[in-house]
């Protein structure tokens, strides 16, 4: 290795004076590609790029329009496409404001405290991700389930969870609980107890402090962590799946009712549906570069991006 | 207010082969302006996280005035603590991160919005920050943020005023500024006042008496003269000054290093073997004289108005700092004579070893 190196420094002088001046400044003097070989690397990355994101989101809105404005309001305003928007809506308004509760009081717990059992409860809080959805879903079917663990209880009080709206609702709140915890333990991890500590010492309770000190000091976090929930709960399939029966009309979801047009090939119509996710796909992204961009330097560090 | 620390016992879960304070009591009089020093790990900060209540001793108790405050909450208290780095919050104008402490009071005994604007921009005026109360902390320098932290910890009337390194973070020229106008303050408002520091120049310059902390225990606690000119501990001499110390022993009240008698005598006791702690002030180059001792020059630097010079003595295996004044010429290479003048001795078991 030495050795090399000692080869390197000895040649790198001669092959640079050898040069033209010009060829030299187009090279990148840190990774040291001449311009072709950089040419092609970008030419794939585009090309890749084109292929598999922009290609596939064109197609969504282009088959959503094949035959015609009318056609793709009519595909939206069925009673059943309704139904199904209504319910995708009414799902992330409940699962949106109670994962900001728990996100909220996790990470406070988490960032501002030290108590036996933490780094569990951080492992415990990623395994959403790193369970697959249909097994998130198939726990609550075996939980909840007519079947299941809970299931004659659940039948002898009356109580529908599973093939039902709070069925559909518990899957998304376990699919989607990591996302605004894991940006606000980063976040809070960072900013420390000092803030909190000051305003203590002033005479602030420990909800005055929260209000006032703590709520600020992460509001464009939360914003983006609530970004990427809605995203998510929005757009959920596999868990949602799993519990929802698909009753059309009732336990669909806007995904849901995707596949089964789709199923029934009612091509125009499922990409209809499809288009609507997409939109909220664009807009959730374009909101995230904005918050990215803005306030950067208030959200936590850039390499834990999802 | 007179505030007491009695036998204060901290330990912190994650360090717990030493305990951070042990058994730690200190009195600061009402009105007066003490200085915390020591080393960073001497347990400084945690005796002012615990006497403002922001830290629970495992045992101990902390007394404001007559009141046992040990079971009250930080808010309770009503210190005023201004932290290390400032922590104003950022979301806020200057003028509202001061009257903060007046904002958040319970509604019937928060003043009008009008009064605690008069009281922000007052307190703005005392710590010469008139007209900047729309800024930002972020527009601040650091030593403007400083006394927007000091002036938030003064709005809410505290019964004491509690520094943790307050010019830590501050270049020298600003360093010394401050610690003039801090003392100005001090004698205006008359709050009863403890800071902590780890430099010596600070805490003997600003404090009316210093506790000097070590291992979680006070070994000191005195005016600056006393701390500079009459060490207790081996521990506070080689901290305070830049005292080296040197292997040596006394007999019949003198002290000798190796076979030669110096005309410092000690208290310490009649024989024994100890270390004599010499400060560069304690030495001085001078005409041959019976009870001079013969040295050898090994490297000289300018030191401002001074020169330091690293001299090696018969006797001591290492090198001792001395300072003369510089239209003294020495030269490294030179043999001089050298006398000393002053010198602390402590018998060796003597005191909390250094």
């Amino acid at each position: 290795m030495s050795e090399t190196l000692a080869d390197w420094a000895e040649a790198r002088p001669v092959t640079i004076e050898g040069r033209t001046k010009a060829h030299v400044k187009t090279r990148s003097p840190v990774t040291g590609e001449g311009p072709v070989l950089a040419g092609v690397l970008i030419a794939i990355a585009v090309i890749f790029l084109l292929l598999f994101l922009v290609l596939p989101l064109a197609v969504v809105f282009y088959e959503a329009f094949a035959k015609g404005v009318g056609a793709y309001f009519s595909a939206l305003s069925t009673p059943d496409a309704r139904s199904a928007i209504w319910l995708t809506l009414t799902v992330a308004a409940i699962a949106v404001p109670l994962n900001i509760l728990f996100g909220l009081a996790a990470a406070w717990a988490i960032a501002k405290f030290r108590f036996p059992g933490k780094s569990f409860l951080i492992t415990l809080i990623d395994l959403p991700f790193s369970v697959s959805p249909v097994v998130a879903g198939l726990i609550y079917v075996l939980l909840f389930g007519a079947q299941g663990l809970l299931g004659p209880w659940l039948k002898a009080h009356d109580i529908e969870i599973i093939f039902a709206v709070p069925g559909i609702v518990l899957a998304t709140v376990f699919v989607t609980f990591p996302f605004v915890a894991r940006e606000l333990i980063a976040l809070m991890e960072d900013q420390g107890t000092g803030d909190e500590e000051v305003a203590l010492s002033l005479g602030a309770t420990g909800f005055t402090a929260f209000l006032r000190v703590t709520l600020p000091n992460i509001k464009w976090a939360l914003l983006y962590g609530v970004l990427l929930c809605n995203a998510r709960a929005m757009g959920e399939f596999g868990a949602v799946s799993v519990v929802s029966g698909h009753i059309r009309g009732k336990t669909n979801t806007m995904p849901l009712h995707v596949e089964i047009l789709y199923n029934e090939y009612n091509v125009a119509a499922a990409f209809a549906v499809a288009s609507l996710l997409a939109l909220l796909a664009l807009v959730t992204l374009v909101l995230k570069t904005v918050l990215e961009s803005r306030f950067g330097d208030e959200l936590p560090g850039k390499s834990r991006r999802h | 207010m007179h505030v007491r620390a009695v036998d204060i016992v901290k330990t912190f879960t994650a360090s717990s082969s030493r305990p951070a304070l042990d058994g730690v009591s200190l009195d600061v009089k009402s009105g007066e302006l003490m200085g915390l020093l020591g080393p960073s790990g001497s347990g400084k900060t945690t005796l002012l996280r615990i006497i403002a209540g922001l830290d629970i001793p495992d045992s101990g108790s902390i007394f404001f005035g007559g009141e046992d405050a040990s079971q009250k909450s930080v808010q309770e208290r009503r210190v005023g603590f201004v932290f290390q780095n400032y922590a104003l919050f950022k979301h806020l104008t200057i003028a509202d991160n001061i009257a903060f402490g007046l904002e958040v009071r319970s509604r019937e005994l928060r003043p009008p919005k009008a009064e605690i604007r008069r009281r922000a921009l007052e307190l703005l005026d005392l710590v010469q920050l008139t007209g900047l109360e729309k800024r930002r902390p972020a527009q601040l320098s650091g030593g403007q943020r400083q006394r927007v932290a000091l002036a938030r910890a003064l709005a809410v009337e505290p019964r004491v005023l509690l520094l943790d390194e307050p010019f830590g973070a501050l270049d020298a020229k600003v360093r010394r500024d401050l610690r003039g106008w801090l003392r100005e303050i001090h004698q205006r408002t008359g709050h009863t006042t403890t800071f902590v520091t780890h430099d010596q120049d600070e805490a003997l310059e600003l404090s009316d008496r210093v506790a000097v902390l070590n291992g979680g225990r006070i070994e000191q606690v005195g005016t600056p003269d006393e701390i500079y000119d009459q060490p207790a501990t081996p521990f506070v001499n080689g901290f305070i000054g830049e005292a080296t110390p040197i292997e040596a022993h006394i007999e019949a009240g003198y002290v000798y290093i190796g076979a030669h008698q110096l005309r410092i005598e000690s208290k310490a006791g009649t024989s024994g073997k100890g270390r004599l702690f010499v400060r560069p002030q304690d030495i001085v180059i001078g005409d041959s004289q019976p009870d001079s001792l013969q040295a050898q020059i090994v490297a000289v630097r300018r030191n401002g108005a001074t020169r330091r010079a690293e001299i090696e003595i018969p006797a001591h295996a290492g090198r001792v700092e001395i300072e003369t004044h510089s239209s003294v010429s020495v030269r490294a290479g030179d043999s001089v004579p050298i006398q000393f003048v002053r010198g602390t001795f402590f018998l060796d078991g003597e005191g909390a070893p250094a």
